[in-house]
C-alpha cells in the first residue's frame, strides 16, 4: 500500500468528521450540534491544515489535496467567520463604538461643519443678492409656499398649527428617506477623493439657507430656526456625520500615509462605515421628532428646548460616552 | 508552516488560472482561492434585486390585508381617521429603506457571508487579507453600493422619464454609472467600490468529496510494502517516462472510471514503455501502472525531488 494511502486512511475519520460539523453550520444548524462537536471544531480544523500541509509534500493524490483544501477553506471560514451576532454587535455598538467612531474623525467633522456653514451663508447671501436664485437652489417640490415674496401669514401657517395639516407624517418619512439617501450618498461619494461629498454638503445648505432667507424676510428668523431644530438639530448633526465619514474616506484614499491606497481605504471605510450605521439611526430619530414631536409642541420655546435639549444629548453622547474603554481600533 | 511549493502553479489545475489567488491563513498554511467571476456576481445581484423586490411586495400585501381585515372589523372607523394611516404610511416608508439594506446585512453576517442570490451562485464574502471579515466591514461594503448601484438607477429613470436630460449631462451621467457597474472589470480582484472600502473580497465556495482511494484494488492486492500489483511488473524505465501532470490526467481518468478513455490511456501508455496492450484488463493494468508511478514519484518527493511532467529532465 502507498505511504500517502495510508497517511490519509488514518486520518480520514476525522476529516469525515469535521466535513459533518462544517456541513451542518453552513446549513445553519449549529444549534443541533452536540457539545463535543462545537469544541472539537478548532481543533480539527488545526488538524485538517497540518494534514494538508503534510499531504502537499508527500502525497500526488491530487483529488485528496483538492478535497483537503476544499475542507480547510470552509471550516477557516467557520472558525475565522463573523463571530458577533447581530444583537452582540449592536449592544458593543451602542454601548461606546458609535462614540469612539465618531471621536475618531473629529478633524473631518471640524472640515464638515465649516464646509456646511460656509453652505448656508452661500445660500442665504446668493438669494439675499438676487431672489431668482432661490428657484435655481430649492426644488419645487419643496418651496410649495414658501418662496420669496410669500406673505407672513402664509409662511407663519407652514410653520405652525400643522395638526390639520394632512400626509405630514408621510412627509417626514419621505424626507427621512430622503435625508438618508443624501446622508449615505455624501459617505459613499466620499471615495471619490471626498469633492462630491463637499459639493453635497454645500448644496444642501445652501438650500437651507435660502429658505431661511425667504423667512427672515418677514421677521420670522426665530420661528423658522425654531420649527427647523427640533428635528433639524438631529437631521443636521447626521448629515454632518456622514459627510465628515465620507471626508475621512476621501481623505485617506487621497492621503494614505505610509499605508498602501487600499490598505488605508478599508481602515477609514470600516471606521466611517460604523459612523454611518449610526447616522441612519439619527436620522430614523429625527423623523419621528419631526413627524410627531413637532406637531404635538406648537410653540417656538418649546421647539428650542426639545431640539436644543437633542443636540445637547448627542454631544454628550459622542464626546463624554464610552471614553474608559477606549480601544485603538475604535 | 509556510507552504511556499504549493503556490506552484503546475500542481493545481484550475480552469480559471487567472482568477485563483493564494490566501495566507491566521495559521500561515496558504489556501488556494477563485475570485468570483463578474457574470457570476452580475447574476447574484440580479437575483438579490429580485428577491428584495418580491419581499418588499409580499410585506405590502401583508401589510394592507391586515389593514382591511381591522378596516372591516371597526367599521371603517380606521379608514376615517389619518392618524393610524399615516403612521402605517410612516412604517412602510421606514420597511422599504431597512428591507432594501438589513437584507444584505442580514445574510453576509451570517455564517455563511452570503445572500440568496449568492448562495445560488456558489459565492461569499470574505476579508481579503485572510483575518476574521468584521461586521464593520460588511455595513461598509453594503452601504456603498448605494452609490454604485441605486443612485445610477434613480438617475437614469428619473432623468429618463422627465425628459430632463440634455446630451451632456445624460453623457456625464452615463459614464458615472458605467465607472462604479464596471469598476470590477477593471481590476484583477473583481473589486467593486464597496469591496475596496471595506476591504473585502468576493470569492467562489468548494465544496469537494472525498472521493475513493484512487487504485482500490492495486492497493488491495498487495500487502504492507510491497512492490505493487505482482501481475505487473515495471521497471525503473517504464516508470520514468512520465512526471506528476501525466500521473494526475491519470487519476483522473481513473477517477472517472469510462471504458473508452481506460482504453485509450492504457494504448499510449502501452506504446510510451515499449508494451503490447492486452485488453479487458485495462483497469486492473492502469491501476497498477499508477500505483506504481506513484510510488516512485512520491518516494523521490520526499527527498526533495519533483517531477513537473514528462518533459522535465529526470533526476
Amino acid at each position: 500500500m502507498l505511504r500517502s494511502d495510508r497517511f490519509r486512511l488514518e486520518r480520514e475519520a476525522d476529516w469525515i468528521r469535521l466535513e459533518a460539523i462544517v456541513t451542518k453550520m453552513e446549513k445553519g444548524k449549529a444549534r443541533r450540534l452536540s457539545d463535543d462537536d462545537v469544541l472539537a471544531l478548532p481543533t480539527l480544523y488545526r488538524t485538517l491544515l497540518s494534514s494538508l500541509s503534510i499531504a502537499r509534500e508527500n502525497s500526488l493524490d491530487a483529488g485528496l489535496i483538492d478535497y483537503l483544501e476544499g475542507l480547510a477553506l470552509r471550516s477557516y471560514f467557520l472558525v475565522y467567520g463573523t463571530q458577533t451576532s447581530f444583537a452582540r454587535w449592536l449592544g458593543s455598538f451602542f454601548g461606546g463604538g458609535w462614540s469612539r467612531a465618531v471621536r475618531a474623525i473629529e478633524f473631518d467633522i471640524w472640515i464638515a461643519l465649516f464646509v456646511m456653514i460656509a453652505g448656508a451663508v452661500i445660500g442665504y447671501i446668493l438669494v439675499a443678492g438676487d431672489s431668482d436664485w432661490f428657484y435655481a437652489l430649492v426644488p419645487a417640490n419643496f418651496s410649495d409656499v414658501r418662496v420669496p415674496g410669500a406673505s407672513e401669514q402664509a409662511l407663519r401657517d407652514t410653520l405652525f398649527g400643522g395638526q390639520e395639516e394632512d400626509g405630514l407624517g408621510v412627509f417626514a418619512a419621505f424626507l427621512f428617506s430622503n435625508n438618508a439617501q443624501v446622508a449615505i450618498l455624501a459617505f459613499a461619494l466620499g471615495f471619490a477623493f471626498a469633492i462630491p461629498s463637499i459639493l453635497l454638503l454645500i448644496h444642501n445648505m445652501a438650500l437651507l439657507g435660502a429658505m431661511l432667507w425667504v423667512f427672515a424676510e418677514r421677521g420670522l428668523t426665530v420661528d423658522f430656526i425654531g420649527w427647523l431644530s427640533i428635528h433639524g438639530t438631529t437631521e443636521l448633526f447626521a448629515i454632518l456625520l456622514a459627510g465628515a465619514a465620507g471626508i475621512h474616506v476621501g481623505r485617506s484614499v487621497a492621503f494614505p500615509g505610509a499605508r498602501s491606497h487600499l490598505r488605508a481605504a478599508s481602515d477609514a471605510g470600516k471606521r466611517a462605515a460604523l459612523v454611518m450605521v449610526g447616522v441612519i439611526f439619527m436620522l430614523i430619530c429625527a423623523g419621528l421628532l419631526e413627524g410627531f414631536a413637532r406637531q404635538l409642541v406648537d410653540n417656538t420655546a418649546g421647539r428650542f428646548a426639545v431640539g436644543g435639549g437633542m443636540l445637547l444629548l448627542w454631544l454628550i453622547y459622542f464626546f463624554g460616552f464610552g471614553r474608559d474603554r477606549r480601544r485603538p481600533d475604535a | 508552516m509556510s507552504d511556499s511549493r504549493a503556490a506552484e502553479p503546475w500542481i493545481r489545475r484550475s480552469a480559471t488560472p487567472k482568477l485563483d489567488r493564494i490566501l495566507v491563513t491566521p495559521e500561515g498554511v496558504p489556501l488556494h482561492v477563485t475570485v468570483a467571476a463578474a457574470g457570476a456576481r452580475a447574476g447574484a445581484l440580479a437575483l438579490d434585486i429580485v428577491i428584495v423586490a418580491v419581499l418588499i411586495v409580499l410585506a405590502t400585501l401583508a401589510g394592507a390585508s391586515l389593514l382591511w381585515a381591522f378596516g372591516i372589523a371597526f367599521d371603517g372607523a380606521l379608514e376615517k381617521a389619518s392618524g393610524p394611516l399615516q403612521f402605517l404610511a410612516v412604517l412602510w416608508i421606514i420597511m422599504v429603506f431597512l428591507f432594501r439594506n438589513a437584507y444584505f446585512l442580514y445574510f453576509e453576517l451570517g455564517d455563511r457571508a452570503a445572500t440568496w442570490g449568492k448562495r445560488a451562485m456558489g459565492i461569499r464574502v470574505a476579508a481579503r487579507n485572510g483575518g476574521r471579515l468584521t461586521a464593520e466591514a460588511v455595513i461598509a461594503r453594503n452601504i456603498v453600493r448605494d452609490v454604485e448601484l441605486f443612485l445610477p438607477l434613480v438617475f437614469l429613470t428619473s432623468g429618463g422619464a422627465s425628459g430632463a436630460m440634455t446630451d451632456l449631462t445624460a453623457w456625464a451621467g452615463f459614464l458615472w454609472v458605467a465607472m462604479f457597474l464596471l469598476f470590477p472589470l477593471f481590476n484583477r480582484d473583481r473589486l467593486r467600490g464597496g469591496d475596496v472600502i471595506a476591504g473585502t473580497w468576493v470569492i467562489r465556495n468548494v465544496n469537494r468529496n472525498l472521493g475513493e482511494i484512487v487504485a482500490r484494488s492495486a492497493t488491495e492486492a498487495v500487502s504492507e510494502g510491497a512492490e505493487p500489483a505482482a501481475r505487473y511488473q515495471f521497471s525503473d524505465a517504464d516508470l520514468s517516462v512520465y512526471g506528476e501532470y501525466e500521473l494526475q490526467t491519470l487519476e483522473k481518468v481513473l477517477r472517472s472510471d469510462q471504458e473508452e478513455a481506460l482504453q485509450k490511456v492504457t494504448e499510449s501508455i502501452c506504446r510510451k514503455i515499449g508494451w503490447e496492450p492486452g485488453s479487458g484488463d485495462e483497469r486492473a493494468f492502469l491501476e497498477a501502472y499508477y500505483t506504481a508511478l506513484r510510488a516512485r514519484l512520491e518516494r523521490s518527493m520526499r527527498f526533495g525531488r519533483r517531477r513537473k511532467d514528462k518533459h522535465s529532465a529526470t533526476e
